[in-house]
């Protein structure tokens, strides 16, 4: 094969972009600037690992069922694990959201990192609330009866029906997650790609 | 659900409480967790932290 047609290779341009976009001394960095010898910087980081942690227990939920994880110990522990990660999740995402709001870590074409986050937010809370009407007992279906009113006034309710376990499980436990998931994945490499974004003092300089 | 350990110590079974302020209506649950993350917002600006150099001293 001719050098030209290897170039022209999808294979070859997709490589080459890459490389050239996220080499991997930008994707795994040894070192980090000073100013990110903060604690305020740990918390994207801790929001990252209640994911992880969210995810492992749900699979284990998953694999098990409701008749288990209501009436077993393990099972009531797995769940509580569940629960107390996405209290840390969200505890921490807000703390990173204040932290990048204060120093408008959006600047130097950083926006679509900021936007990635929000949108992240706003599927992780779709993600909690189906999870909330899926834990099949009293609590899930309080909140599914009294959200129903809510979301039928919009008209949404003809296509998201808060009363239908399967499809509010179904949400909650492939549509949404891979959303956040996916979501974190392109947030977490936009970051890696435009570096951390530094102080408002040093942009001059930088 | 059966009743949990943590249920012995704290006694959930009653209406949940709440803070009333004219228009303003939060279950002190949620008011407790906003505080506790402006708290730690707060904790993170200014605790230091471990191995950091400090401040007026860049060398890039
Ligand atoms: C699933 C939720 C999220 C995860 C796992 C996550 C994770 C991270 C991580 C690991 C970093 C790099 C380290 C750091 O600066 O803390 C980061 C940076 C950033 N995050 Fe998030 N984040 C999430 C949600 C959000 C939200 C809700 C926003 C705001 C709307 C946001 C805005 C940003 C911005 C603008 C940066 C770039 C900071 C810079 O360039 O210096 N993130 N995120």
């Amino acid at each position: 094969m001719s050098n030209a047609t290897i170039n022209r290779q999808w294979t070859t341009r997709l490589r080459k972009r890459v490389e050239g976009v996220l080499p991997p001394e930008k994707l795994l960095p040894d070192t980090q600037p000073s100013y990110v010898a903060s604690w305020i910087y740990v918390f994207g980081v801790a929001t990252l690992a209640a994911l992880g942690l969210v995810t492992l227990s749900g699979l284990v939920l998953a694999l098990k069922g409701p008749t288990w994880w209501h009436v077993s110990n393990v099972g009531h522990f797995v769940n509580s694990v569940h629960l107390w990660s996405v209290e840390v999740f969200f505890f921490s995402m807000v703390i990173h959201l204040w932290g990048k709001f204060f120093m408008a870590a959006w600047r130097g074409n950083r926006s679509l990192t900021w936007i990635t986050g929000g949108v992240t937010f706003m599927a992780s809370i779709g993600t909690a609330f189906t999870g909330y009407v899926s834990q099949t007992n009293f609590d899930s279906q309080w909140i599914a009866t009294q959200a129903k009113d809510g979301i039928n006034s919009t008209g949404a309710g003809a296509y998201f029906n808060v009363l239908d376990l399967g499809q509010m499980l179904m949400w909650h436990i492939t549509l949404l997650p891979l959303a956040a998931i996916a979501l974190t994945g392109l947030h977490v490499i936009l970051v890696r790609k435009r570096g951390v974004v530094p102080p408002f003092a040093d942009e001059v300089s930088a | 659900m059966q009743p949990s350990h943590l249920a012995g110590i704290v006694n959930l079974d009653h209406p949940g409480h709440y803070i009333h302020f004219h228009w303003l209506l939060i279950s002190y649950g949620n008011a407790i967790v906003i505080a506790l993350m402006m708290a730690t917002f707060v904790a993170a600006l200014f605790l230091p932290f471990p191995g950091a150099r400090r401040k007026g001293h860049h060398h890039e």
